[in-house]
């Protein structure tokens, strides 16, 4: 501890740890502390025996359910996108080298009551119930117009600048129908509500494409997830940053920081002072540097069947709307299964969650939880997400956002490209691979 | 299926064991290393690798794995070697290092008793938690120190080992002594046929182990970049 970091790092979330993996391939000299004996913090997987620690204190997890060693369930629900940043981060770190991938099965979509499959290719687009055939005709030139849009080229622009003209002007220039436009935003472009369609279009569309090149990627959904659960993440990331010399310590318990002029230069943990540059964290341990910005409710439900009207599938996301369902948010439906080596054999782990709207959040989460069949065992978790007050620049205190109602790592992402740039004054660059002597000796 | 003659490499020349060695494609095993900080688990591993032993060498920077390929009669073992990269010098070693690990070498210092005790316990957490096919080797070591700073008997670690069903040996990584038959032992030890045949996806080591997710569904994300799309245009629909 008597030594001087460049940076300290407080909490093992995702993001965090990621930030630390960055920073100390970098050369950076970095000390990364978590309250807790165990990584991940919110974004840790859980077994069994954890999961019911937290939410039935003082009960038994049901013999049904098998070995706690099978069970790692996540608290947050995400997936990550094939083509997407957070990938791109995976492969630039070769983190890849720790985890193994599976696909995420299906990507569905909530229309008039039912769920149908957002189509993976033309031939399950033309058979989809999700439109009538003239619909699909007019889709169909919308997504042609997308397929072609080039910003540099106007003769693909069909009079539509997508830097400026509003999301809404694109879809009535296609005279496409409302249930269209919800599926577009929110089943494609992952919209979280509607503000989109009055801002400009380009954020959409660059989703769009998101998405179609994530579906392109494996072909059954545009959504991979790491085999026993997204815990896994952070400590592929820790284990990125001490093999580049970052101190790790567990259930270290931060007392206070230290701060000279304003700016702080040190963290104080169990009487000791560890002196720093720079301190990132996750809001949990900056309660008075932060902000409320919303509330989240989760249902971890677990299943002993896939879910209905699925093809049986292994895993799955389900889309439901806003508009469908008279909210002013979507709810997402996340599954993995006994296949992703998150559950005993032949179950399944549905969690469903959205932003809170009302008083009664569990009941915000029915229409979901109705799609799901007999639930053998639901957990609800009402979370609030903080944001930091300050962008850290005067005191060198750099605090990252709570995870967010999103489906994906896109946002975490956004985060770490922040909070990296505030902390190095540098844009992260995440091209080719960082430089690494693995597999140092190979004698034979 | 009955032509086991004359396809050089590949798994079923392997488990048919009827090929020159030379020609095998080795077999992946990822073996971590386990044990209190300072007992020498770098130095077994550096000495078993490069046969070489440096007296307070500093961790090498950058190296997430070590590897070193170990022959038996008709098969070639390629050891995915993993160093805890100090992750367990403030308990912070996460579970996911050990996670899907074929063999684990859990090491203690033969001159300090606590080391034992830790030694136990980590064998307990990867009866816990890790693969259960796994393959424990608990080695003592510094035996170039026995004669005159032994703390630990013999016959005590012995006898645990046996009591857990662990192989058991003491080496010294200064010297050289008994290291690379730890390993063969673990080689030996190893069951191939069944993480054969259960091996699915990128057939790397962590392939193995664990329930369900052999066959579909795998994504390989080392064969190449995340982002661009490569087809025409900025967007694949
Ligand atoms: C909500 C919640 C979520 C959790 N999530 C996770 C999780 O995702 N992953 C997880 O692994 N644990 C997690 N834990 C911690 C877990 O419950 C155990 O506390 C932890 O695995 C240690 O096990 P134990 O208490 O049986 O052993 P202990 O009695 O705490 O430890 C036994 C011995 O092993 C040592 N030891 C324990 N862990 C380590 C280590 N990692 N490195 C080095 N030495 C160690 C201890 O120092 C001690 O000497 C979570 C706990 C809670 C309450
Ligand atoms: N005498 C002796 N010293 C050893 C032996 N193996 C390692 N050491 C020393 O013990 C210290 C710790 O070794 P290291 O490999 O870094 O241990 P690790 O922390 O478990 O990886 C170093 O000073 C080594 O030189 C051995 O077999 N005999
Ligand atoms: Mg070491």
């Amino acid at each position: 501890m008597d030594e001087e970091y460049d940076v300290i790092v407080l909490g093992t979330g995702l993001t965090e740890c990621i930030l630390s993996g960055l920073l100390s391939v970098e050369g950076k000299k970095v000390l990364h502390m978590d309250r807790n004996d165990y990584y991940g913090g919110e974004s840790a997987s859980l077994n069994l025996t954890q999961l019911y620690r937290k939410f039935r204190p003082g009960q038994e997890p049901a013999s049904t359910f098998g070995r706690d060693r099978d069970w790692n369930v996540d608290l947050i629900p995400k997936f990550a996108m094939a083509s997407g940043e957070f990938t791109n981060i995976l492969y630039h770190t070769d983190v890849t080298r720790y985890l193994e991938f599976r696909q995420i099965a299906g990507s569905y979509v909530y229309r008039d009551g039912r769920i149908s499959k957002v189509p993976s290719n033309n031939t399950e687009a033309v058979s989809s119930p999700l439109m009538g055939i003239f619909e699909k005709r007019r889709a169909k030139k919308f997504f042609e117009f997308i397929q072609a849009y080039d910003f540099t080229n106007p003769a693909t622009h069909q009079g539509l600048d997508l830097n400026t003209v509003p999301m809404i002007e694109v879809y009535k220039k296609f005279g496409l129908e409302a249930g269209t436009q919800d599926f577009i935003g929110h089943a494609l472009a992952l919209q979280l509500d509607d503000s989109y369609m009055t801002q400009p279009a380009k954020d959409t569309y660059e989703r769009i494409c998101l998405y179609m090149n994530s579906m392109a990627r494996y072909g059954k959904s545009p959504y991979i997830y790491p085999l026993y659960g997204l815990g896994e993440l952070p400590q592929g990331f820790a284990r990125l940053s001490a093999i580049y010399g970052g101190t790790y310590m567990l259930s270290k318990k931060v007392d206070e920081l230290v701060y000279d002029n304003g700016k702080v230069v040190g963290v104080k943990s169990e009487g000791e002072v560890a002196k720093t540059k720079a301190v990132i964290g996750d809001p949990t341990y900056f309660s008075d540097k932060v902000k409320k910005t919303g509330q989240v409710v989760r249902a971890i439900c677990i299943l002993n069947h896939s879910i209905p009207n699925t093809a049986d599938v292994d895993s799955i996301q389900i889309v439901i709307p806003q508009k469908q369902v008279n909210r002013g948010h979507d709810i997402y439906v996340a599954a993995v299964s006994y296949a992703h080596n998150v559950s005993a054999k032949d179950y399944w782990v549905a969690i469903v969650s959205t932003l809170v709207e009302t008083a009664k959040p569990e009941e915000e989460l029915q229409p979901a939880l109705a799609l799901l069949g007999p639930i053998a065992e639901k957990f609800i978790d009402i979370t609030d997400i903080y944001e930091p007050i300050a962008d850290g620049k005067a005191d060198g205190v750099y605090i990252t956002k709570s995870y967010d109602a999103t489906s994906h790592f896109e946002t975490v992402c956004q985060d770490v490209k922040d909070v990296y740039k505030r902390v190095t004054g540098n844009e992260l660059k995440v091209e080719g691979k960082v430089k690494k002597q693995e597999e140092g000796a190979a004698a034979e | 299926m009955s032509t086991p003659s004359a396809q050089p490499g590949g798994a079923a020349a392997a488990a048919a064991g009827a090929v020159d060695a030379a020609t095998l494609k080795p077999i992946q095993v990822k073996l971590v290393l386990l044990g209190e900080a300072a007992v020498g688990k770098s130095s077994l591993v550096l000495r078993f690798v490069n046969n070489e032993f440096q007296e307070n060498k500093e961790p090498t920077i950058g190296a997430a794995f070590l590897t070193q390929k170990c022959k038996l009669d008709d098969k070639i073992i390629k050891f995915e070697i993993w160093d805890t990269a100090g992750q367990e010098r403030f308990h912070s070693l996460a579970p996911m290092y050990y996670r899907n690990a074929q063999a684990a070498v859990v090491v203690y210092d033969i001159t300090k008793p606590a080391s034992l005790d830790k030694a136990k316990s980590w064998v307990k957490e990867l009866q816990r938690q890790a693969n259960p096919n796994i393959v424990i080797a608990l080695v003592g070591n510094k035996l170039d120190l026995a004669a005159t700073s032994r703390g630990v008997p013999a016959e005590e670690a012995s006898a645990y080992a046996a009591e857990a069903g662990l192989l058991c040996a003491e080496a010294s990584a200064k010297t050289g002594d008994n290291v690379m038959d730890v390993f063969t032992e673990i080689a030996k030890k190893i069951p191939l046929e069944q993480l054969l045949a259960a091996r699915g996806g990128r057939g790397g080591a962590s392939g193995a182990g664990g329930s369900g997710a052999a066959g579909t569904g795998r994504v390989d994300l080392n064969a190449g970049p995340g982002g661009r799309n490569t087809q025409q245009g900025p967007c694949a629909c």
